[in-house]
């Protein structure tokens, strides 16, 4: 599979390089999260209580910031149509590209999440459970995020329209996470909303590739 | 066996663009489509590459159909149009690199110097001029074999010396029993060019049609 470590390779790169957005999604959840003590107030006891849903709630919104660009560079520098005329399947190309996303985007949250865990008081079980959560959560967000990236290419400003259209698509992996992390907090079993959100990100993995793949070739008409 | 194309049409936007197109392009051929802004060069090259639907007719490379094998059709050609698939944060080397890598690896240092790129190499993509783009995108024609090669005014931004590099190298992809379908408006000094002239339909169509609406007023 040399070609699809070729398409990996350069979603890195470019990714990193100066105008890819990589750290851009991270800044952008270290400074929501950071902003939300001044709004709710700095006593700890009403922080542990939103701690889980500001933490997942920043992320979902961090993860879409990087997304509407995802294939529309691609499809205004001309690649998308040399890539959808390489030998490697458009659908292998959504799945590298989300995966890809997931690495630069979604796996800096997850190892950021614990430093602002503590800013925001988060109750001490609850520390693995919301890194394993958004684990668990972020590439189905980052897959999803694909299908809506592929539907809006030819579309101006369609970066808010992706977000009107993928936030609702959010609201399950966004309850499973959440309840996972706050179950452990209150003491209770996380496992069984893990499980459920672990099958949830399973499902979306295995789909978005094709739904995203459609959509492309729709756009490329 | 070349390229065989018979009744094509197409449509975009629910308007016709091309109708009732036949061509064909032997071993070793090329054809030059010439014709006015508009006349449908490019979106008969985008048809050719499997990029836009063709509404009727078929299109046959080696006696492969379009519509029946897809995948084994667009093995065979190399597509390259307006836009030259560069990203500007990569090197000119790195950009190669990395078509040559998805289409299997061939040989970028060869590549390079086919356009006098090798100078360049390093060079990040953004700070390279308009033609220097140029002939990184033609140079990507370079690094996988390809029997058909479909170019969109492939001489824009070029200057004289990087044109007779391009005709030397479609010169020996042609020797070597290759095809290529060229959208031009210059005079490439290629051995006995086939010429298909495309006039825009939309004034051809106007005049058959009888009903005021359809006959493209609201146009």
């Amino acid at each position: 599979m040399s070609a699809g470590a070729a398409v990996l390779g350069r979603e890195l790169r470019l990714a990193l390089r100066s105008g890819g957005g990589a750290g851009l999604g991270l800044a952008f959840f270290l400074i929501t999260v950071l902003l939300v003590p001044f709004g709710v107030g700095p006593e700890p006891e009403k922080l542990a209580t939103v701690a889980v849903g500001t933490l997942w709630i920043a992320a979902l919104l961090a993860c879409l910031l990087s997304l509407d660009r995802l294939f529309q560079a691609d499809q205004e520098d001309g690649t998308l149509d040399i890539l959808a005329l390489s030998p490697l399947p458009l659908e292998t190309l959504v799945a590298l590209k989300a995966a890809a996303h997931w690495l630069t985007t979604g796996l800096p949250l997850v190892a950021a999440a614990p430093l602002l865990g503590i800013t925001l008081n988060l109750p001490a079980p609850a520390f693995p459970w919301l890194v394993a959560s958004l684990a668990v959560g972020t590439p189905g967000l980052s897959f999803l995020g694909a299908i809506g990236a592929a539907l809006t290419i030819g579309i101006r400003r369609g970066g808010l329209l992706l977000s009107l259209l993928v936030l609702p698509l959010y609201i399950p992996s966004l309850i499973f996470g959440a309840s996972a992390a706050t179950a452990a907090a209150e003491g209770r079993d996380p496992g069984p909303a893990i499980l459920l959100l672990a099958g949830l990100t399973l499902g979306i993995v295995a789909l978005a590739p094709f739904v995203g793949a459609a959509a492309i070739r729709l756009n490329l008409r | 066996m070349g390229l065989l194309v018979e009744g094509l049409s197409c449509n975009r936007a629910g308007r016709p663009v091309l109708e009732g197109i036949a061509l064909e392009v032997p071993d070793g051929g090329c054809l030059a489509l010439r014709g006015p802004n508009g006349a449908g060069k490019s979106t008969l090259l985008r048809v050719l590459a499997g990029l836009l639907p063709a509404a009727s007719g078929t299109i046959a490379l080696d006696g492969i159909r379009l519509d029946r094998d897809r995948d084994g059709y667009g093995e065979r050609l190399a597509y390259a149009g307006h836009l030259d698939a560069i990203k500007p944060q990569l090197a000119v080397a790195e950009n190669l690199a990395f078509w040559a890598a998805l289409h299997g690896g061939g040989d970028i240092a060869a590549a390079l110097e086919a356009f006098d790129l090798a100078a360049i190499a390093e060079r990040p993509a953004h700070v390279c001029s308009a033609g220097q783009k140029r002939r990184l995108g033609l140079a990507r024609l370079l690094v996988a074999p390809r029997r058909l090669w479909l170019l969109d005014e492939p001489t824009v931004s070029l200057d004289a010396d990087a044109v007779a590099r391009l005709l030397a190298v479609l010169r020996g992809h042609l020797a070597g029993g290759g095809m290529a379908v060229i959208a031009t408006h210059a005079d490439l000094g290629l051995p006995e060019p086939r010429v298909l002239r495309l006039a825009p339909l939309a004034a051809r169509s106007a005049a058959r049609q009888t009903e005021p609406f359809l006959a493209g007023d609201w146009a």
